[in-house]
């Protein structure tokens, strides 16, 4: 059987930039899997981005998410939101330097005709009192093909850092 | 470079079923790893088995997310572990993802881990769940089931994965 988890694409900044998308995602693939370690240029310990599929910005997203702050565990709920909001998924610029979140966003059955529920799981960690974790469960809801996914939002006008690496994996089920 | 992550067997329900059986699960690789995308007829709790196994041995720690509050439990001595003990629902799709380390060793017993999503847009959970089959057996067969007398519905799908270390 072939060996599957292939990577579609790779975008690693060697400039800071506001968003990054990729565009053109193959329908040959069953899941989708976005790995990302990610840097902002907002003023904060803790920052943030969101992610939306194929440029809809309608209010067509919701999440469910969990939260561990290294003190505190909580739960929120987002509704009818234009985009996937987890929160906490980047580094901000006055974290320590040279550290990066780690992100990993799951989206299963991307090609199928049917709602599309999204798996979200981001840490960063900072030895410092902002260091957080977060897991989220996603829906977008609409069961168009994913075609392509934007990863943009981050506050105050800030943009991913340089060194923010972002890697679109593919797997296969057959 | 040794072939890795291959898709073992996958399943779409072309109607609804009371469960899910992946049988004869080759002992070639390391790990295994099942993703699950999922809506039930009727709401209810999907938990997985191995090796039909029903002695009541399994055990779990969760962690659970339900849009209000943060939650931990833990449940023992049951007759299979839970995709978290909560329902599926049957209005929206929902997905876990379980890896299964070493699988295929007769000298561990068997841990797992379950990443589990389902927002349903003003509902929902999000869960992670650590699992332990007290047993040394290698993994041959893995069920799906629900915890109630409903059915998974048409279209629901999974997929065993195999991850091989060398």
């Amino acid at each position: 059987m072939a060996n599957t988890y292939v990577l579609i694409s790779s975008n690693t900044l060697g400039s800071a930039a506001s968003s990054v998308t990729f565009s053109s995602i193959p329908s040959t693939y069953t899941d989708l899997c976005l790995k990302i370690s990610a840097r902002t240029t907002e003023a904060n310990n803790d920052s943030s981005f969101n992610v939306t599929f194929n440029g809809v910005t309608t209010t067509t997203y919701s999440r469910t998410r969990l939260r561990g702050t290294g003190s505190v565990a909580s739960s929120s709920r987002l509704s009818n939101a234009t985009s996937i909001d987890t929160g906490d998924n980047a580094t901000g610029s006055t974290a320590t330097s040279n550290t990066f979140s780690n992100v990993e966003i799951y989206i299963p059955s991307y090609t199928a005709n049917q709602n599309k529920p999204v798996s979200l799981f981001n840490v960063l960690e900072n030895n410092s009192t902002a260091a957080n974790m977060n897991t989220a469960a996603g829906l977008w809801t609409n069961t168009s093909v994913i075609t392509s996914i934007t990863l943009d939002g981050i506050p105050a006008s800030g943009q991913f850092a340089s060194g923010s690496s972002f890697f679109l994996y593919g797997i296969k089920n057959s | 470079m040794p072939a890795t992550y291959e898709p073992i067997a996958t399943t779409t329900l072309s109607s609804a079923a009371s469960s899910i059986t992946f049988s004869s699960i080759p002992g070639t690789y390391t790990d295994l790893k099942l993703v699950l995308v999922v809506k039930m007829t009727a709401n209810t709790g999907v938990y997985l088995r191995y090796n039909n196994n029903t002695a009541s041995t399994y055990s779990q720690t969760e962690i659970w997310g339900d849009g209000a509050t943060a939650i931990s439990q833990r449940a023992s001595d049951t007759a299979g572990f839970s995709l978290g003990n909560v329902a599926f629902q049957n209005t929206q799709w929902g997905m876990a993802n379980v890896d299964i380390f070493s699988y295929s060793s007769t000298s561990v017993n068997k841990t797992a881990l379950v990443e589990r999503a389902d927002d349903k847009n003003g509902s929902g959970n999000v869960m992670r769940v650590v699992s332990l089959w007290p047993n040394t057996s290698a993994i041959t067969r893995i069920d799906l089931i629900n915890q109630a007398a409903t059915t998974f519905t048409a279209g629901t799908t999974a997929t065993i994965y195999g991850i091989k270390a060398a």
